[in-house]
């Protein structure tokens, strides 16, 4: 099965179960449900085959398919894989299906599915892309679908809240827009080549440093806005309140990395002294971020609103991971890009079926449903404490790489960092004890335990949790050589040493004999200011 | 047998998973029997893996056991897989053996609750993550075991999490540990940068190698993160809060083993500490700081379970005190002879306060020792071992400790020897108060009205039907009657023989536990045993035996002092009891108070003001804001849409390019 276009179908399957499902009359929800779940399981399937041919042992691009498109712009139909997409194409594969099949959708069932697999198709593609053309085709293609799964079939202030998303984003994308065609133009005028071919660019690194500073600053500002970096989140809790549990699902889960994925794929790849030179920059914002979501998320009285902040603070996580330029950081930071994945979203699916039952998402309305519903309540749990990052469970993995990764590159940043495991407990457990603890009273006494269809949902997604946070390895693995790949090609293009700690390749032990200590203090390199 | 070791977390983890799956179809009592069957099979596992390293040379008694890589990331490589040495089979055993009693006592305990197979998942839970805690290979497998333990410790501090105050207690001992976790991480981290491993082998081998800063900023850190699990100052004030849970939990996570394991975390990283020089005098100091406050607030307390817990932290103090003296295996001495004493004097409050139909506050009872005869004299024991009163446990650890702490330092000597004053009065009031004199609860049985006497808590833990027809033949008083019968004219009854057994065996230990280490002769098994993982770091006593003698002694009279002094207000009544109460002590030095209004209040405050005037009125008022600007400043852009944010954004795009546009024209050029 070498041969087969895995990549290529995993963009197009989706789509045309989009156009299928366009097709299904409108009062036909079976067949809509069908169609829509044959065709994103259908992706999850090729998703799954996929990584069986993948080489984890492979730092590049692999399955590569290349296709002239517009020759004369130096524009192709490219896509490629490698450790660091393969499992957020992975993680896309699997929520789309929780999201189209797990919450009950209220009106225009056939809408919603269309708009899902639609929106499947870019975020596949935009984590395939190795065209920037193609890349940014992509990228403006997931803004449409969801601006209207927020707009059509939200709650209240849905219509505040996609416009919001909408203008937000697209800020973003005009600057990002204007950062590669210079990026492009300059690269022509450099070496008389003009195209969009991303290993090219990267290659080349044909920009003046100040240029390049600013070419990434407009597609960080893309980025920024997606992840979303502090002061650029307000479009968030909005958004993530006012969508549609499926919607938040994939929002939080597939669209946040979007921004994520953009900084190690194009910023760190496209940019690499630029991101040595900011670093700083941005590690106090996701610093920022990581405290100041957490803080903010304490006293939200909206439960999806304190779980949208609650993103917040993680994604700080993944860009400190980033932007800390080291192996564990990066390699921390994709797994928490999973990770983030599938807890949050298993955190708003729960969110929803809360609401589903006691149409209210207020925590002062809700309480003692322990009591009502021990089961439900245990889920919510083992989720919650996923999300705290308690040992043994998915998040923590994630966070302590970034966190001990950093902390030896850029170590009072860390520090900083670190405090938010203890805030993070703090809106948690506040939240479980109002929501679930204490005595049920008027309507709290009735609340359904898991339905069937509930578990189908839930149980993929808690399997994950405890198998990614007791036997990590086998993901951790498969990211490794792209991440070396990345840190070294960061290096060449760039004045950044990593330390030898943190890539291993030296016995980092200080030498017996005496106080050998400086030699070893020594060997970490830069960054950690004795 | 060594290669056992992997089934000692092994056991009690399988008997979480089959208790999640099938506890509640097993229900009362066959779960609480598979629970404890599960950790009684560990500690007989322990028992092998025991001989197994005895049988090996004195220098010989380390084996690693690696499972599989658990974290693989560059230069990181992180193994699951347990150390077997004296320190890790030592913890490993008193974990175990006190965990299967208390399993035991709580089949009776439990029995009629609501969530009697959810107690046991959280309990096999628990074991296991403290097996993980003092047997991994690594830091990183304890800090596993570490946070396991404390979430199992929320899940059971507000494991009636109907009532209010359990799952705010429950969050409280969270989070509090959390602060002492952001240290143990930080620490981790440290080891990482300098070691470049994060296992046990890698870095505690080649500590000689650290500098002065180093291992200081390490030994701190990690002292913070024992600060917080073992209750110290300034990070204590989860456990007095941790009582609002079942008090089997009390006895087994907040008495003998998990509080302790900050004290295990700071004898394990001795080699660091030998290092980090001042780090010692610090922990000692806080050690005896914190042994003599709580002991203080142990003299005010009415609730049977808070003095115990105050108790709990005066004696993890003394623990510190011994590591900060150098004098690793008086501390882990103490913390077996403790865990022994502690969790019978736990065992034997919850057996009162089921005998007394939930009541805990010792004002109410008295006389009890006719009425709960196994439970009185084991209790009696334990007050004995506490208080050091010779032969029980307690004193020859205790004095063991006193006697290390003389050369650390004389001031630090006496704040233990007046602390061991204290516990001696304390512990007497706690017992003349509960099971001699009058018996008070008559009167107040009465004297209850008549809807709080009706209005049964949920958790009623009536020993009658569960083992009953055992109880009734071992001096199970009036049991049935008890149970259910008429509250308002209840008798107090003694427990079932899954509690009492218990209590039997650990007085048992608490009696004779000092054997371990005497301080006659050559003859010293447990110093002998720890040998290997203390070596020459170990402090050196200079007093001579004679001299020890004198100084031990000494403070026996004062710990009969206590006693005396205890008996004359709480059984003479020469003084007045309210007297010797200040309200400052009642009130626990006003500390929740005072956290309450410097970090809670303002942490609360901030919070609002981040949330709902920085967030929403600037950052995103900011955003509306400058729309509103737009929209009101440009008819021509107005005349556009209606919708003002896309204004807002057109504007802010095109400003993007133009400034883009103008760098690449100079850039280029």
């Amino acid at each position: 099965m070498a041969g087969f276009p895995y990549l290529t179908s995993l963009v197009v399957v989706p789509a045309v179960g989009a156009a299928a499902v366009a097709v299904v009359p409108r009062d036909r929800d079976d067949v809509v449900r069908a169609v829509g779940l044959v065709a994103s399981l259908a992706a999850l399937v090729i998703g799954v085959a996929m990584l069986v041919q993948f080489d984890g042992g492979l730092g590049s691009f692999q399955m590569v398919s290349h296709h002239q498109w517009i020759p004369d712009w130096g524009i192709s139909f490219t896509l490629g894989i490698d450790g660091i997409s393969v499992f957020l194409v992975l993680l896309s594969t699997l929520l789309f299906p929780i999201a189209i099949a797990g919450p009950t959708v209220h009106r225009d069932y056939k809408g919603y599915v269309a708009w899902m697999l639609l929106l499947e198709a870019g975020c596949i593609g935009v984590f395939l892309s190795l065209d920037l053309f193609l890349f940014f085709l992509f990228w403006e293609i997931v803004l449409v679908p969801m601006y209207f799964l927020i707009g059509g079939w939200g709650y209240d202030r849905r219509v505040y809240a996609a416009l919001k998303f909408f203008l937000f984003t697209m800020v973003g994308s005009g600057l990002m827009l204007v950062g590669i065609l210079v990026l492009v133009f300059l690269h022509e005028r450099a070496t008389g080549v003009l195209t969009f071919d991303l290993v090219t660019l990267a290659r080349d690194q044909s920009l003046a440093q100040t240029t390049a500073k600013w070419v990434f600053l407009a597609f960080a500002a893309s980025f920024a806005i997606k992840v979303p970096i502090f002061p650029l989140h307000t479009w968030l809790p909005d958004a993530h309140t006012e969508a549609p549990t499926g919607g938040s699902v994939i929002l939080a889960g597939i669209l946040l990395k979007l921004g994520t994925y953009g900084f190690l794929r194009f910023g760190l790849y496209l940019f690499p002294q630029a991101v040595v030179d900011l670093a700083p920059l941005f590690l106090t914002l996701g610093v920022i971020g990581i405290i100041y979501g957490a803080v903010v998320a304490i006293v939200q009285r909206d439960l999806k609103r304190l779980v949208a902040y609650s993103s917040v603070a993680h994604l700080g996580f993944i860009v400190v991971g980033i932007f800390g330029l080291s192996t564990q950081g990066l390699q921390g930071g994709v797994l928490q890009m999973v990770n983030h994945g599938l807890s949050t979203g298993a955190l708003f699916l729960l969110v929803g079926m809360i609401y589903e039952r006691r149409h209210t998402r207020q925590i002062a309305e809700l309480g003692g449903i322990q009591k009502v519903a021990p089961v439900f309540a245990g889920v919510f749990m083992l989720v919650m404490l996923s999300s705290i990052g308690l040992p043994g469970l998915n998040g923590f993995v994630g966070e302590f790489l970034v966190l001990i990764g950093t902390f030896v590159t850029h170590r009072w940043w860390t520090v900083v960092a670190t405090a938010g495991v203890i805030l993070a407990a703090i809106y948690m457990l506040w939240a479980y004890q109002r929501v679930f603890q204490g005595r049920p009273e008027g309507a709290n006494t009735v609340f359904a335990e898991m339905s069937w269809r509930e578990w189908a949902v839930m149980a993929p997604l808690l399997g994950f949790i405890v198998f990614l946070g007791v036997y990590p390895k086998p993901v951790l693995d498969r990211i490794q050589p792209t991440v070396d790949a990345l840190v070294r090609h960061v290096e060449d293009h760039s004045d950044y040493r990593e330390p030898a700690v943190n890539r291993g390749r030296v016995d980092a032990r200080p030498a017996d004999g005496g106080k050998g200590a400086a030699g070893a203090e020594g060997a970490t390199g830069i960054g950690t200011g004795r | 047998m060594l290669h056992a070791a992997w089934l000692i977390p092994a056991l009690p983890l399988l008997g979480f998973v089959v208790l999640l799956l099938a506890g509640r179809r097993l229900g009362d009592p066959a779960a609480g029997w598979l629970a404890t069957l599960m950790v009684a099979g560990a500690f007989v596992t322990t028992l092998v893996v025991f001989s197994g390293l005895l049988g090996r040379g004195g220098d010989n008694r380390l084996f690693v056991q690696d499972l599989f890589t658990w974290i693989p990331a560059g230069g990181l490589q992180v193994k699951t897989g347990f150390l077997v040495d004296p320190l890790s089979v030592t913890m490993a055993l008193f974990v175990t053996g006190v965990g299967t009693l208390i399993h035991l006592y709580s089949i009776g305990y439990m029995h009629g609750d609501d969530g009697y197979h959810r107690f046991f998942v959280y309990l096999n839970l628990f074991i296991f993550s403290m097996l993980m805690l003092v047997l991994s290979s690594s830091f990183l497998g304890t800090f596993l075991g570490w946070e396991g333990v404390g979430a199992c410790s929320y899940f059971l501090i507000s494991f009636w999490f109907e009532r209010p105050a359990a799952p705010s207690a429950g969050k409280k001992a969270f989070v509090t540990n959390r602060v002492g976790d952001f240290g143990f991480m930080l620490g981790m981290f440290l080891i990482f940068t300098t070691f470049g491993s994060l296992q046990y082998t890698d870095v505690l081998g080649h500590a000689g190698t650290l500098t002065h800063a180093t291992a200081m900023a390490i030994a701190l850190l990690l002292f913070l993160g024992a600060a917080g699990k073992s209750a110290q100052l300034p990070l204590y004030v989860w456990l007095p809060d941790a009582m609002e849970g079942p008090t089997p939990v009390s006895a087994l996570i907040h008495a003998a083993t998990m509080v302790t394991a900050g004290v295990f975390l700071m004898v394990r990283i001795n080699p660091i500490l030998a290092e980090a020089g001042g780090v010692a005098t610090l922990i000692a100091v806080v050690g005896a700081a914190t042994a003599l406050f709580a002991a203080t607030i142990a003299c005010a307390q009415d609730d049977i379970k808070k003095v115990l817990a105050y108790s709990t932290i005066s004696q993890l103090g003394y623990m510190f005190l011994a590591v900060g003296s150098g004098a690793y295996v008086a501390a882990i001495f103490h913390m077996i002879t403790h865990a022994f004493f502690k969790a019978l004097l736990f065992l034997g409050a919850g057996s009162v306060i089921h005998g007394m139909h939930d009541e805990q506050d010792m004002k109410r009872m008295g006389g009890l020792r006719t009425w709960m005869p196994i439970t009185s004299v084991t209790f009696i024991v334990a007050w004995l071992a506490i208080a050091g009163i010779p032969p029980f446990s307690g004193f020859w650890s205790k004095d063991d400790i006193l006697a290390n702490a003389w050369d650390k330092s004389p001031i630090l000597w006496l704040v233990g020897v007046v602390t061991a004053g204290l516990t001696a009065y304390y512990m007497s009031r706690q017992v003349f108060l509960v099971f001699f004199g009058k018996e008070r609860w008559k009167e107040s049985a009465h004297a209850r009205s008549e809807p709080e006497a009706e209005a049964e808590p949920e958790h009623e833990p009536a020993a009658a039907a569960g083992g009953g027809d055992l109880a009734a033949a071992v001096g199970g008083r009036d049991v049935a009657a008890a149970s259910h019968g008429d509250h308002r004219e209840f008798t107090p009854h003694e427990s079932p023989p899954t509690m009492t057994l218990p209590l039997v065996v650990l007085a048992a230990l608490a009696a004779v536990g000092g054997a371990l280490s005497l301080p006659f002769g050559s003859f010293r098994p447990l110093e002998t045993w720890l040998e290997p993982v203390v070596g020459d770091r170990l402090h050196k006593l200079s007093l001579s035996g004679s001299t020890q003698v004198a100084y031990a002694l000494g403070t026996v009279v004062l710990a009969l002092v206590g006693i005396a002094i205890a008996y004359l207000i709480y059984l003479g009544h020469r003084v007045r009891e309210e007297s010797v109460e200040p309200k400052v002590l009642r009130r626990a030095w006003y500390v929740d108070p005072l956290y309450a209004a410097v970090i809670e209040r303002p942490g609360r405050l901030l919070a609002s003001w981040s949330a709902f005037f920085l967030d929403a009125k600037v950052i995103d008022g900011a955003v509306n804001g400058v729309a509103s600007l737009v929209r009101g400043g440009g008819t021509r852009l107005r005349a556009v849409q209606s919708g003002y944010v896309r204004n807002y954004a057109l504007a802010v795009a095109s400003g993007a390019v133009l400034l883009v546009g103008y760098v690449v024209v100079r850039g280029g050029g």
